[in-house]
Formats: structure tokens, C-alpha cells, sequence
């Protein structure tokens, strides 16, 4: 049966059903258009700019574009040829009288230490050369390196368009100039460490919240509403005050002379020359992440445990069992879309948790988030920073898929 | 069969407080008969659910004992008193299937699993809702959700079953047929039950006794027919059926007759319930269905009202008249006496027996 229905204006219904529904889905695009256009110019570009650096060297290949296109027919077994080294020269030449050989200087150095003082004393006696001479002996002359092969061979590698040894960098590996794939010296390795303890952290602040969050959020859900909107207000209080002022109240709390140990030691539960090292380590990044963090645990428990009635509890326990089974079966199956939401929520922020570990971890306790600000912000290989900021962000969306395979996102509940 | 006992639990002056000033419950004594279904009816805040809750076990006597089955339970955890309890919105447990919420006590009592499924699937063919064991209770219709529910209080056969107004949530068809259900239930196991309900439509029906509530103290405790016939006092009249009132003062009182003359002067011969001398104040009520309308038959009451207003209300009409003072009296005509024509205005005779005509406390 493929009966046509048509409305009583004589059009086809399905058509009709579209052109209704067409105007109210461009009324609520409408609505929503402005704060789009906000997120995709403000943060969904620029997000996507800055991680495009992780992988993009484009300007680096585009000042020895030449040399690099010679270079990918040396096989770097042994010395270059004079085809790639008087192509070079005529390069570095044109960049020294445009003055962007520091900056080459500079992305060299990434590939191999001593290329910023090489490219300088290079720079500086370039007019010295003869162009009918040998060009690769004269290079030699000017500075011995250029007598080693891994020298040719980084600046082959370090004129590629794109790359992708900043993510190995990021996992503390490095591939070799003969191209296998090594991880770095020992007393070098870093990155995994912080990863690693990034991931401890983040887990270990999730289940503290919810170790702590979990008997407040059912004391909220069960007081009467004067008392749980003025315990709820204690819950929230932190929430509207400034991170920075927050974190910096742990620091007058934690530090060894602070709060916290003047009271144990006037307390005489700990020796005054023993006080406490609750800052600057592992510590104190966990104990203020984790008052932190609360509220974000307490919200979406709040809301689910509100909405268990309470004669669930009774039923199961007028059916016999006892309150700790009636707890067991009954009441806590029916947090867990507050459980996961509240855990998703503070794993995902810990994870990338920044300002208060770089304040109050020390050089024990920061994290992955840290590395990166130190990569963007001193050593300013924004490559590196950008590659470790790409793996965060997948692993936050792997989280979050893994959130949806197994809870389904539609289950979030956050207040 | 052994004899059952009259008082299978026993409410021992029993008062209940929650704030310290006022008590819910005052000097509560009750007794409940085994097999017994027992409806605790009053208006809201009237204390009959605190007293279902005491017995439950979720809430503690402030002072008195309850005695189940002959031993105090004040200090018996609600888990262990083995009491079924129907909840006002079913309380079925959101995440469990049909089945699961009823293996719940079972599994609970350590019932081995062949057993757990043949009381489930008793149970569930008991409230005629095999098949439905594996849908989750989201799924279900309101009265499917409420005989789920029943059958999860029945399951684990426990000896008392509570009930806190489990049918308030239904539409009025559905609330009717489960009234019945309820009863049959009640009947084929022998179970005693005690019913929490404002509606007094379901405590009629379905009740062996009913203990109407008020202030925080039993009003009547009786048998439905005697709650509405013979009201011990005006509360129980208002609360229960329609009903008529005068006030007036007692003139003159002998056995079973007594002259009280209403605020409006006139005097009305009533039977003298809860009056004794000469002098008192009483509050006279009269069901709206005794009343005779152009009465031929000796009565010693016979007046004349005037009809303010007219009802139709299908099977009966409805005649708000002025008698006596009173603008609200009201008479039920039923429609298959349709030759009497009723107008606005008209003046009608009306009559009514004395002992009809209770005169209550005022």
C-alpha cells in the first residue's frame, strides 16, 4: 500500500510535515547560531591550528626548499655530495640577507644539540667563501661539525614538511638518524613518568571525590530543604571562588609552617623539627585537587540520589533485607548514572588539571598539563607542546567514548 | 484451623511525636484481628499513616508498645519483622525486571531457586499478570505497576500486610476494579491487612472494620455498615457519606427520643446518641437518603423547605433545598421517580423518622 495522503490543502502530507518542521529547526538553529559561531572561531579553529603544529613544519621546509628537494636523493650513508652542499650554501645565503637563519638555527637545534652555534659561526663566515671551490671541505673549515655525518643528515630530516617525532618525544622515544626507533637515554626520560603519574593522579582524585562525595550528596538528597540548601551552599561556596585564590589558600594551609602543621605540632601529634611535607609534592596536589574537584562530584550524585525515593529503601527493607543489602542491591545500582557522570566529569578535568599542581605539586607533583605549559612557555618547542596537548585530547575522547559505549551519554546527569 | 487471635497486633497506648510539641498520635489502643482487613481512614495529617509506619517499623512509638503476633516489636528493626508492605507509589525497584523485584524477598530469605520461581509465578498468576516477569517496571501501566507491587508484598507470604493508599495514583475505573482484586485477594489467602485511605468509597468496600482517624485518635472503630448507619459522633458523620446537620440545644430527653430545638427555633424529635441532658448543645445529622419527600406515612418530622438549586447527576438527582435555616440540605431523588417535577423555587414537604435523626456531640 502506497496510498498517498495529502492534507486537506491538497499537498502531499510528507511534504507538508517538512516545510513545518523545516521552520522550526531554522528558528532553533537560529537561536543557537551565535554561541556556535562563537565556539568554532574562538576554540574549535584555533584548537585545531595549534594542534596542526605538532605535525607541521612547512615554514622550516619552505626556507631550504631546494636543498631539501636535492637532499631526498642522498641516501645519508655517507658525506653529501656537492650537489646538496652548494645548494646549501645558496640558501643559508639568502637566509642570512633576509635574516631567518636564526630561526633555522633554532629548528635545527631540535633535531640535533649544536646546530644554533653552527649556524651562527656558519652565517658569519659565509661571505668568506669561495663559490668554485669544494663547497663541503669548506664547510668543514668553517666548523669541524659539519665534518660529521648526523649533522647532514638532521638537517634532511629537519627540512621535511611534516613529521611526527614530537609524538615519539612525547612517549620518551626518539627515532634514530638511520631511522630506528629508540627510547631516549634513561636520565632523560620524563614524559612517560609524567603520564604516568597524570593518569594516578586523575584516577586517585576521581575515587577520593567519590569516596567523599558520595555520604554528602545522599545528606543532601535526604535533609529537609532549609538544611540542604544551606549545606549545599557550603558545597558550593568554593565553587564560585577564584581557583587561584583557592589553591592559594592550600598553600597558607599545607606549607610546613602553615595551618595544618602549626596545629599538629601544638596539637603534639607531630615533632616540631618532623613537620609535616605536605606541599611541593604529590601531596598537596592531591589534597587540593581533590577539595577542588568536589562540587563536581557532589552536583551530579546530588541530582540522581534526589530523585531515588525514599521508599525504595523501605520497601526493600520491609521485604527483609537488611540496610546494608537493601543499600547494596537497591540504592547504589541507582547512583550509577551519578557515579559515572560525577567520574567522568573529575577525571576528565584532573587529567588536565594545571594551575593548582603547578602551584602547590612542586617539582614532584606536577603533571603532564605543566610540561606542556613549560614546553609552550620556556623551552618553547610549541611542537612538542602541541603534540603532548593532541595525545591529552585523544585520550579525553577515548575516556569519553568509552563513557558512551558503556553508560551511554544520554544517562549524564549534572544538576 | 487453629482459633485466630483477636488481637495479632496490638497497639498499647501508643503515642507518637515528631517535633516534641505536638503528638500525631495520642493514646493509641487498637487491637487487629488475624485475617483480619482493618482500614485506618481519616483526613490527611489525621495520623492513621504514622500509625502505619510505627507498625511498619520505619517510624518508633514515643511512648506505648505494639505487640505482632504477641511480641512487642518498639525494638524490632523493620527487616526482621517480616510484614509486606504496599507502598503509596509502588516503590518497584526502577532497575529490576518484574521477576527480579519479586525474587527480592525471596532471595533476600535464602529461597532456593526452583522454589523462587514457582511462588513468583503463583504470585503473578494470583494478580493475572503472567508473562510480564521479564518486562522492567517503566514498562508497565500504572495498575500493572500497582499489582506488582501487591504481589511483591504477598510473595514471601508474610502474616500481616500493610498498605499505605496504594490505589491513590489510579483513575477512578481502574481504582474500582482493584478494590475488588484487593478484596478477593484478602479473601482467598487469609491474610490480615491493614489499609491506609482517605477515600472512605474504598474503605467501604473493601474493609472487615474500619478505624476512622481524626486528630490523631480513633473517632469509631466498627464495621463499614455500622460506620455509616451509626455514627458515634458528628467528625465520624461529616467524614463518612453525605449528610445533613442542625444545631440546637436539647430540650426535653427520654429513652431513644429527644426534643432539640435548632437555632432557627424550630424542634426536631432525634435519637439521642451522644447527649444525655437537657440543656447541651448537639449537632444533629441526617443522611440525605431517609429523608422523605411529600411523606403520607406517620413521621415525627415533617417541614417544609423551599428547592434552591438542582443537580443532575445521571443516576439520582441532587435537590440543595432551604429548611429549617439551613440553605445547604440536601435530598437525593433518584431518577426512576421522574414524574415529580422539581423547579427552583417550589416548596416541597419533607419528612424524616426520629431515629434516623442522630443527635451527635456538638
Amino acid at each position: 500500500m502506497t496510498a498517498e495522503i495529502r492534507t486537506s490543502d491538497g499537498e502531499l502530507l510528507s511534504v507538508k510535515l517538512k516545510k513545518v518542521e523545516r521552520r522550526r529547526r531554522t528558528t532553533a538553529f537560529l537561536l543557537a547560531a551565535p554561541l556556535l559561531f562563537f565556539i568554532v572561531f574562538a576554540y574549535v579553529i584555533p584548537i585545531f591550528q595549534m594542534l596542526g603544529r605538532s605535525i607541521d613544519n612547512a615554514e622550516m621546509n619552505s626556507f631550504l626548499t631546494e636543498t631539501h628537494e636535492v637532499m631526498q636523493t642522498w641516501d645519508g650513508s655517507e658525506m653529501p655530495g656537492e650537489d646538496v652542499t652548494s645548494t646549501f650554501y645558496y640558501e643559508l645565503k639568502t637566509a642570512v640577507e633576509n635574516k631567518y637563519h636564526g630561526k633555522i638555527a633554532t629548528r635545527l637545534n631540535y633535531e640535533k644539540g649544536g646546530f644554533t652555534s653552527l649556524i651562527k659561526k656558519t652565517s658569519r663566515k659565509l661571505k668568506n667563501f669561495d663559490e668554485n671551490a669544494n663547497f663541503l671541505d669548506q664547510f668543514i673549515d668553517v666548523h669541524k661539525k659539519w665534518g660529521d655525518i648526523e649533522y647532514w643528515q638532521a638537517l634532511k630530516r629537519g627540512t621535511d614538511a611534516y613529521h611526527f617525532r614530537k609524538y615519539l618525544t612525547t612517549f620518551d622515544y626518539e627515532q634514530k638518524f638511520d631511522g630506528s626507533i629508540e627510547r631516549i637515554p634513561e636520565k632523560l626520560r620524563i614524559n612517560v613518568t609524567l603520564w604516568l603519574r597524570t593518569i594516578f593522579v586523575a584516577v586517585g582524585v576521581t575515587f577520593c571525590c567519590f569516596i567523599l562525595a558520595y555520604p554528602i550528596s545522599h545528606l543532601l538528597s535526604i535533609l529537609p530543604t532549609r538544611y540542604s540548601n544551606l549545606l549545599m551552599i557550603c558545597v558550593l561556596l568554593p565553587f564560585w571562588t577564584s581557583l587561584l585564590v583557592r589553591t592559594s589558600s592550600w598553600m597558607v594551609l599545607l606549607q610546613k609552617q602553615g595551618v595544618l602543621n602549626d596545629t599538629l605540632v601544638s596539637l603534639g601529634f607531630v615533632a616540631d623539627e618532623s613537620r609535616l611535607e605536605l606541599m611541593y609534592n604529590m601531596t598537596g596536589t592531591f589534597i587540593a585537587m581533590t577539595q577542588i574537584l568536589l562540587p563536581f562530584m557532589v552536583l551530579p550524585l546530588y541530582s540522581v540520589m534526589k530523585t531515588i525515593s525514599p521508599s525504595l529503601m523501605r520497601a526493600a527493607t520491609s521485604m527483609g533485607a537488611t540496610p546494608f543489602h537493601a543499600f547494596r542491591k537497591i540504592y547504589f545500582p541507582l547512583t550509577y548514572a551519578g557515579i559515572s557522570a560525577g567520574s567522568i566529569l573529575v577525571f576528565v578535568l584532573a587529567i588536565g588539571y594545571y594551575i593548582t599542581p603547578a602551584l602547590v605539586g612542586g617539582a614532584k607533583g606536577i603533571l603532564i598539563s605543566n610540561r606542556i605549559a613549560y614546553h609552550m612557555q620556556q623551552s618553547l618547542d610549541w611542537s612538542l607542546a602541541t603534540a603532548m596537548a593532541t595525545v591529552l585530547l585523544i585520550a579525553v575522547l577515548v575516556v569519553y567514548w568509552l563513557y558512551n559505549k558503556i553508560v551511554g551519554i544520554d544517562n549524564m546527569r549534572l544538576g | 484451623m487453629n482459633s485466630k487471635k483477636s488481637d495479632f497486633v496490638k497497639f498499647e497506648q501508643v503515642d507518637k511525636s515528631y517535633d516534641g510539641k505536638e503528638l500525631v498520635v495520642k493514646g493509641l489502643d487498637l487491637d487487629i484481628a488475624e485475617g483480619e482487613f482493618l482500614t485506618l481512614l481519616g483526613p490527611s495529617g489525621s495520623g492513621k499513616t504514622t500509625t502505619l509506619m510505627m507498625l511498619a517499623g520505619f517510624e518508633t512509638p514515643t511512648n506505648g508498645e505494639i505487640y505482632f503476633d504477641g511480641r512487642p516489636i518498639n525494638n524490632i528493626p523493620p527487616h526482621k519483622r517480616g510484614i509486606g508492605m504496599v507502598f503509596q507509589n509502588y516503590a518497584l525497584f526502577p532497575h529490576l525486571s518484574v521477576y527480579e523485584n519479586l525474587a527480592f524477598p525471596l532471595k533476600v530469605r535464602k529461597v532456593d531457586k526452583s522454589e523462587i520461581e514457582e511462588r513468583i509465578n503463583k504470585t503473578l498468576k494470583m494478580v493475572s499478570l503472567t508473562g510480564f516477569e521479564n518486562r522492567m517496571p517503566a514498562q508497565l501501566s500504572g495498575g500493572q505497576q500497582q499489582r506488582v507491587a501487591v504481589a511483591r508484598a504477598l510473595v514471601f507470604d508474610p502474616k500481616l500486610v500493610l498498605m499505605d493508599e496504594p490505589l491513590g495514583a489510579l483513575d477512578k475505573n481502574l481504582r474500582e476494579s482493584m478494590q475488588y482484586e484487593l478484596k478477593h485477594i484478602h479473601e482467598s489467602l487469609g491474610v490480615t491487612v491493614v489499609y491506609v485511605t482517605h477515600d472512605q468509597g474504598e474503605a467501604l468496600t473493601m474493609s472487615n472494620r474500619i478505624a476512622v482517624f481524626n486528630d490523631g485518635k480513633v473517632q469509631q472503630l466498627s464495621g463499614p455498615n455500622e460506620l455509616y448507619e451509626t455514627p458515634v459522633n458528628s467528625f465520624v458523620a461529616s467524614f463518612i457519606g453525605e449528610n445533613n446537620t442542625f444545631t440546637g440545644t436539647v430540650k426535653e430527653i427520654a429513652s431513644g427520643s429527644a426534643k432539640i430545638e435548632t437555632d432557627s427555633g424550630e424542634t426536631i424529635v432525634a435519637n439521642p446518641i451522644a447527649v444525655s441532658s437537657s440543656g447541651e448543645k448537639s449537632r444533629i445529622s441526617l443522611r440525605p437518603e431517609r429523608v422523605s419527600i411529600d411523606p403520607n406515612e406517620h413521621l415525627e418530622n415533617k417541614f417544609t423547605s423551599e428547592i434552591r438549586e438542582i443537580i443532575y447527576h445521571g443516576d439520582h438527582t441532587r435537590v440543595r433545598v432551604n429548611l429549617l435555616g439551613n440553605d445547604d440540605f440536601i435530598l437525593k431523588v433518584p431518577n426512576a421517580s421522574s414524574d415529580l417535577k422539581l423547579n427552583v423555587g417550589d416548596k416541597l414537604d419533607l419528612g424524616w423518622s426520629s431515629h434516623d435523626c442522630r443527635a451527635l456531640d456538638y
